[in-house]
C-alpha cells in the first residue's frame, strides 16, 4: 500500500497514513498482560466443569493444597460473599441468574469455574488444579434454544422451568393492516448460528493489591477499562479512586472484551486475600469455552409486500440462545436486532418478539456487529425471497424500498431516526464495478451449461456510535483531554480503549490538523484509568464518532487558548492559528507554536483572564446514533461435484461518512468481511446434546485464513453525518454486517435453478452437495 | 503450553536415543501432534527424547536404486528435495499438501508416519508407492511395507522402544505418472479424503496402478479392486470414472462434523477420478 509522507503544512485527515501503533506490534515489543511480571507474583489456574449440567456433591482440595508450590485453593463457598458477575442490561421482567465467581452447588455449562489454585508458577497451578477431586452428579443438559423452550426440557436453572429469561415485544405502525392488505406474504425461518469471537490474544488478568494504601492495580485485556474499574471496585467494596485498571496492549476483542468477567473480580479478590500480585492467563481452550460467544439466533420472519415490490410490513420472532447466565450485555443484544430490523427500507409497519432462552452453553454477548448482523442477514435474505416470489431483480426491489434521500432525518418504525444517507449510491456503485447487467447475462449462459453461478447483493445499514447516554446501560458519551507540553509536543488522553482500530493514528491526524502540528509531535494515550479521565471504551463502532468528537471539541477549547497566548506575544487582537504558527492578520508577523507553548508555561506574562498552562478536557454527549450503510456484491461459483463455494468477486462499498484514513478504513472493512465470510461459509460453535462444545479448538472450529479469502474490491461513497462535526459514522463492524447476507444470497442465487430458496449458515460443501445431488436426481 | 513436568533429553546419537527409548522414554520429532496433546494434557510423557539433534536421522539420499528418507527430514525438506522432485515426485507433491508453512518447517516424515493419523497425507502416498519403512530399536532393525505398517487409527507396527528410522520409496522410470489429490478439512488442514495415484503405462495399456487412500477410514489403505480394474486398460475417461467409483467400495467410511460417511465416499470417487486423470496425463 502506498503511504504518504507528511509535511507539517499538509492536511493529515483523509490521507493513507500508516498506523503508528504497528511498529511495536510487528516487532513483538508490545506489552500484553502476559508480559507483565511483578516481584513475588503468583499464578492462578482455574478448574472448570467437564459437565454441562451437574450437581456438585463434594469437592476435595486436600491433595492440591498439599502440592509443593501451591499457596492457596479456593472454591465457591470461599468466594460466595465476594459478589457476582454483573449484567448491565435491564429489560422488563428479566430473570437474572446469580452468576457466582466460582460454582457453589451446581454447574451450568462446560467450562463453569469450580475452583482456583494459586501457586508459585503456572505449571504448579495447573498441576494443582488437576489434583482437585470434584464429585459431580451429572444431569441431562439442553444445548439448543428451541429445544430449551420445548415442554419438558431440562431446566437450566431449576427455579425457572420454562428456560425463558425474558420476552420482549415491540410494534410500530399497523402491522395487522399491512398483512391483511398484502399481495404476497413470504415466511422463512433463518438461523444465525453461534460463533466464537477468537481474538488472537486470549483474556488475562494481573491483580496487584497494596493493603497499606488500599489500592488495587488491575491489568486486564479489556475494551472498557473504566467500566471494569467501576464494576469490580463496587463489587469488592473498594474505593474507585484507588482502583487502577490498565488495558495494556490488547490483541483484539471483537466485543468479547467489553464484559467484566468473573476472573477480573476473582483475581482482585485473590490478590487481596493473599496480599500478593496474581496472574491468570486464559488458555485457548478456556477462551473457546469461557469467553462469550456471539450470535445464536433462530429468527422467524414474515414479510408483507405489494405486487410492485413495496414492502409494507415485517414480523419477526427471535429466539435468542442466551447461554447459561449473563455477562454485561447478554440479553440486550437481540434488542439491537429489533431496532435494525427494517434495514435501509421505508417499511412503516413492524412487529417484533424476542424470547430469550437459557441453555447449558457459554453466554452469548456482543460479537462484531452485535445484533445488527443478525438483523441485516434476516432482512436481506427476506428481501431476496420477496424478489424471487415476485420475479423481480434483487437490485430493483432494494432500490424501490430504500429510504429516499429527501426523507432524512428518517424516523423508522422501530423508533430510531436515521441520520443521513444516499442508500442507492453504494448499491449502484457496486453494480457498476461488477458490470451487473453483463454478469446477469453471463449467468444465463452459465446456467444453460448447467453451471451454478450466483450473484448476491446485500444493502446493509448499521446503528453505530453508541450512543446517546439514555440508550446505553452505562453512559454513551466519551471524553478527551489534550495537553500541549512546554516543549510544544501534544499529548492526547482518550477515554476510548482501542485494541486494533488505529485511533493512535487517526486521533493524531485530527489533532495535527486542528493545532497545525506534525503527526510525530502528537502522542495518543489510552487504556489506563489512572492516566485518562473517565471514558466508556471501544465497541459498537463508536470510538472515532464519539471519542474523536470529544477530542475535536477539546481541541477547539485549546486552540482558543493558544491563540490568546499567540495574540499576547504578537501584541495583536486579530490572529490566525495555522501550520504551526500564530499569525497577526494585520501585520503578517507570526510566532511559532513552540514559543507559544513555552510562554504559556513560563508565564512571565499572561493574557487577560487567562490561566497558565495549555490543557483542555471535553466530555461529549452525542445527540443521536450514526447510521453507516453500504452494499456488497458477491459472485460465486458452486462446484456441482463437491458443493465447494468459490468466491469469484467480492465488492464491498461502504459509506461510513467522512474518511479520516482510507488505509485504516480499508483494513477495518477487510477484517470485517473476513469474519462475515467466516460466518457465511465456515464458522460454527457446535454443541452436542450433552452440552459438550464439539468445535472447541482450532482443529474443528474453522477460522477464516488469508488463503481462504477472496480479493476484496473495496470502494466508498461519502455521506457525512450531521450528528458530529467530523461527519464520521464508524466502520469497525461494517464489513461483518454486509458480508454474510451477500455471500448467502449469492449461493442461494447459484442454487436457485434447483429450486433452492434459502440456506442456513455455514454453507458447508456437504450441505450444498446434498441439495445439488438431490436436485440433479430429481 | 502448560504441560505436566517431564524430563527432556536431546541425544546426539541414535544409539543413545534408542537406549533411552528402551527404558520407556517417548520420542519427540517435530512435535506437531505430540505437543498439542501435551498442551491439552491428553498426553503426559514422563521423559521425552528429542530426535532433532541426531544428524544421522536427517537425510534424503539415493541408495541401491531407491530413495531413503531419514525420519527427521521435515515436510519442507521432502517437498523441496531435488532428488525426490526428480525421481519420486509423488512424495514431494504430497508433502506440499501438509498443514501450513510452519507445520511443514517443523513436522517430520518419521513423526507423521509413526503417529499414523488416519487423515494424514503421507500414508496415502506411501501406500501408492509401496514404500518400505525401517523400524529401529535398541537391539533390532526391521523393514516393513507401508501396507503392513499402518494397522489402525494411531496404531502402527511399531513395537515399544522402536522408532521409524527411515522411509524408502522407489524410483520409477519413464512411463510412470503420479498425483495426489486432497479435500482439505478447512479447520485442521488434514485430509477429509486424500487419494494418491501411481500409474505406469506401456504403449496404450496401464501395466501398473497403485491407489493409496487416506482420510476415508480408520487407516490409509490401497484400493486394490480399483487398481486391478485399471490394469490392462487404456485409462479412458469412462474407465477412470468406473475405476474411481471402486476406490471407496466396501469401505467403512469415517463420519464426523466435517463430512458424513456418504459425502466422504462421494468425494473419494470425485477426487480419485481427478488423481487418476492427472497421473495418467503426466505419464511421459
Amino acid at each position: 500500500m502506498a503511504t504518504t509522507t507528511i509535511t507539517k503544512t499538509e492536511k493529515l485527515v483523509g490521507k493513507r497514513i500508516r498506523r503508528r501503533e504497528d511498529p511495536r506490534l510487528i516487532t513483538g515489543t508490545a506489552t500484553y498482560v502476559d508480559d507483565i511480571k511483578m516481584p513475588g507474583m503468583l499464578y492462578a489456574a482455574i478448574l472448570r466443569s467437564p459437565h454441562a449440567a451437574a450437581k456438585i456433591r463434594s469437592i476435595d482440595i486436600s491433595k492440591a493444597k498439599a502440592l509443593k508450590g501451591v499457596h492457596a485453593v479456593f472454591v465457591g463457598e470461599d468466594t460466595k460473599n465476594a459478589g457476582a458477575v454483573p449484567c448491565g442490561a435491564s429489560l422488563p421482567g428479566l430473570r437474572v441468574p446469580h452468576h457466582n465467581l466460582l460454582a457453589i452447588d451446581r454447574v451450568y455449562l462446560v467450562g463453569h469455574p469450580v475452583a482456583v489454585v494459586v501457586a508459585t508458577d503456572r505449571y504448579v497451578a495447573r498441576d494443582g488444579a488437576e489434583l482437585i477431586e470434584v464429585d459431580y452428579e451429572p444431569e441431562a443438559a439442553v444445548a439448543d434454544p428451541e429445544k430449551a423452550l420445548a415442554p419438558g426440557a431440562h431446566a437450566v436453572h431449576p427455579q425457572w422451568a420454562d428456560n425463558v429469561a425474558f420476552t420482549f415485544h415491540q410494534e410500530g405502525g399497523d402491522v395487522a393492516k399491512a398483512f391483511a392488505e398484502a399481495d404476497v406474504i413470504v415466511k422463512q425461518r433463518i438461523v444465525s448460528q453461534r460463533l466464537i469471537p477468537n481474538s488472537m490474544e486470549t483474556r488475562g488478568v494481573v491483580a496487584d493489591w497494596h493493603a497499606a494504601d488500599r489500592s488495587m492495580n488491575l491489568f486486564t485485556s479489556t475494551q472498557a477499562p473504566h467500566l471494569v474499574r467501576s464494576l469490580v471496585a463496587q463489587i469488592l467494596g473498594l474505593e474507585e479512586n484507588r482502583f487502577r485498571v490498565v488495558a495494556p496492549e490488547v490483541g483484539g476483542g471483537f466485543g468479547a472484551k467489553i464484559q467484566t468477567y468473573a476472573e477480573e473480580i476473582l483475581l482482585a479478590w485473590i490478590s487481596m486475600k493473599l496480599q500478593k500480585p496474581v496472574k491468570w492467563i486464559e488458555s485457548r481452550r478456556e477462551n473457546f469455552l469461557c469467553t462469550i460467544h456471539g450470535r445464536g439466533h433462530v429468527d422467524f420472519y414474515e414479510i408483507a409486500a405489494k405486487r410492485d415490490g413495496t414492502i409494507t410490513g415485517i414480523k419477526l420472532k427471535i429466539i435468542q440462545d442466551l447461554g447459561a447466565y449473563f455477562t454485561v450485555l447478554t440479553p440486550a443484544i437481540p434488542t439491537l436486532s429489533v431496532l435494525m430490523m427494517p434495514g435501509l427500507y421505508r417499511t412503516p409497519n413492524i412487529q417484533a418478539d424476542i424470547v430469550g432462552a437459557f441453555t447449558n452453553c457459554t453466554p452469548t454477548d456482543a460479537y462484531r456487529g452485535a445484533g445488527r448482523p443478525e438483523a441485516t442477514h434476516g432482512i436481506e435474505r427476506m428481501v431476496d425471497m420477496v424478489a424471487a416470489e415476485l420475479k423481480m431483480d434483487p437490485a430493483e426491489i432494494r432500490l424501490k424500498n430504500f429510504v429516499r434521500n429527501e426523507e432524512f432525518p428518517f424516523p423508522t418504525a422501530t423508533g430510531l431516526v436515521y441520520d443521513s444517507g444516499d442508500y442507492s449510491a453504494p448499491l449502484k456503485k457496486a453494480m457498476e464495478m461488477a458490470g451487473y447487467d453483463q454478469l446477469r447475462k453471463e449467468q444465463v449462459e452459465a446456467r444453460k451449461q448447467g453451471k451454478l453461478m450466483g450473484i448476491g447483493l446485500c444493502a446493509y445499514g448499521e446503528i453505530c456510535a453508541f450512543g446517546p447516554s439514555p440508550a446505553t446501560p452505562a453512559g454513551g458519551w466519551e471524553s478527551a483531554t489534550v495537553k500541549i507540553e512546554p516543549s510544544g509536543q501534544v499529548t492526547v488522553l482518550t477515554g476510548i480503549s482501542p485494541h486494533g482500530q488505529g485511533e493512535e493514528t487517526t486521533f493524531a491526524q485530527i489533532t495535527g490538523d486542528e493545532l497545525g502540528v506534525g503527526i510525530d509531535d502528537v502522542l495518543v494515550l489510552h487504556g489506563d484509568t489512572s492516566l485518562v479521565p473517565y471514558g466508556i471504551g471501544t465497541f459498537g463502532s463508536r470510538s472515532t464518532a464519539v471519542g474523536g468528537t470529544a477530542l475535536y471539541y477539546a481541541l477547539q477549547d485549546l486552540k482558543a487558548k493558544v491563540k490568546k497566548f499567540g495574540a499576547m506575544l504578537l501584541e495583536s487582537e486579530d490572529v490566525t492559528l495555522a501550520n504551526g504558527q500564530c499569525t497577526d492578520n494585520k501585520t503578517g508577523k507570526s510566532v511559532g507554536f513552540k514559543e507559544i507553548a513555552a510562554a504559556a508555561y513560563r508565564a512571565m506574562k499572561l493574557p487577560p483572564n487567562t490561566e497558565p498552562g495549555l490543557l483542555a478536557t471535553h466530555f461529549w454527549e452525542p445527540p443521536n446514533f450514526t447510521f453507516p450503510f453500504g452494499a456488497h456484491l458477491v459472485v460465486t461459483d458452486v462446484d456441482r461435484d463437491t458443493g465447494n463455494v468459490s468466491i469469484r468477486r467480492y465488492i464491498a462499498i461502504d459509506d461510513c461518512g467522512n474518511i479520516l484514513n482510507p488505509l485504516i478504513v480499508d483494513g477495518q472493512v477487510h477484517g470485517g468481511v473476513a469474519q462475515g465470510i467466516g460466518q457465511a461459509l465456515w464458522e460454527q460453535a457446535v454443541y452436542d446434546d450433552n452440552g459438550q462444545l464439539v468445535t472447541g479448538e482450532f482443529m474443528d472450529y474453522t477460522m477464516p485464513r488469508a488463503h481462504m479469502m477472496p480479493w476484496i474490491e473495496s470502494g466508498h461513497t461519502v455521506t457525512p453525518t450531521p450528528v458530529n462535526p467530523l461527519g464520521v459514522k464508524g466502520v469497525g463492524e461494517a464489513g461483518t454486517i454486509g458480508a454474510s447476507p451477500a455471500v448467502v444470497n449469492s449461493v442461494v442465487d447459484a442454487l436457485s435453478p434447483l429450486g433452492v430458496k434459502h440456506l442456513d449458515m455455514p454453507l458447508t460443501p456437504e450441505k450444498l452437495w446434498k441439495l445439488i445431488s438431490a436436485g440433479s436426481n430429481a | 503450553m502448560i504441560p505436566q513436568q517431564f524430563e527432556y533429553s536431546a541425544p546426539k546419537t541414535l544409539d543413545e536415543a534408542l537406549g533411552l527409548l528402551a527404558e520407556g522414554a517417548k520420542p519427540l520429532a517435530g512435535g506437531m501432534s505430540l505437543i498439542p496433546m501435551m498442551k491439552l494434557r491428553l498426553a503426559s510423557p514422563e521423559h521425552l527424547v528429542d530426535l532433532g539433534r541426531i544428524k544421522d536421522l536427517n537425510y534424503i539420499r539415493e541408495e541401491g536404486g531407491a530413495i531413503h528418507i531419514g525420519a527427521t527430514a521435515t515436510h519442507q525438506d521432502v517437498l523441496s528435495s531435488p532428488l525426490l522432485r526428480g525421481k519420486c515426485p509423488l512424495l514431494a507433491e504430497t508433502a506440499a499438501h501438509i498443514g501450513d508453512v510452519q507445520v511443514r518447517n517443523m513436522g517430520t516424515i518419521g513423526g507423521s508416519v509413526a503417529h499414523a493419523d488416519p487423515s494424514a497425507d503421507y500414508p496415502a502416498a506411501l501406500q501408492a508407492l509401496e514404500a518400505k519403512i525401517v523400524l529401529k530399536g535398541a537391539k533390532s532393525e526391521r523393514t516393513v511395507s507401508a501396507e503392513d505398517f499402518f494397522v489402525d487409527t494411531f496404531t502402527t507396527a511399531l513395537e515399544p522402544g522402536e522408532i521409524v528410522r527411515e522411509v524408502i520409496v522407489p524410483i520409477d522410470g519413464d512411463g510412470t505418472g503420479t498425483n495426489y489429490q486432497k479435500v482439505l478439512q478447512p479447520a485442521s488442514g488434514f485430509a477429509i479424503v486424500g487419494v494418491a495415484v501411481r500409474v505406469r503405462k506401456q504403449g496404450e495399456k496401464v501395466t501398473l496402478a497403485r491407489i493409496g487412500v487416506t482420510g476415508l477410514s480408520n487407516r490409509a489403505f490401497r484400493a486394490k479392486e480399483a487398481e486391478k480394474a485399471l490394469e490392462g486398460r487404456s485409462g479412458s475417461p469412462a474407465e477412470i470414472q468406473a475405476v474411481a467409483a471402486l476406490v471407496g467400495q466396501g469401505i467403512d467410511a469415517n463420519s464426523d462434523l466435517h463430512a458424513s460417511a456418504e459425502y466422504r465416499l462421494h468425494l473419494t470417487a470425485v477426487y480419485a477420478a481427478k488423481a487418476l486423470a492427472t497421473a495418467l496425463g503426466r505419464i511421459a
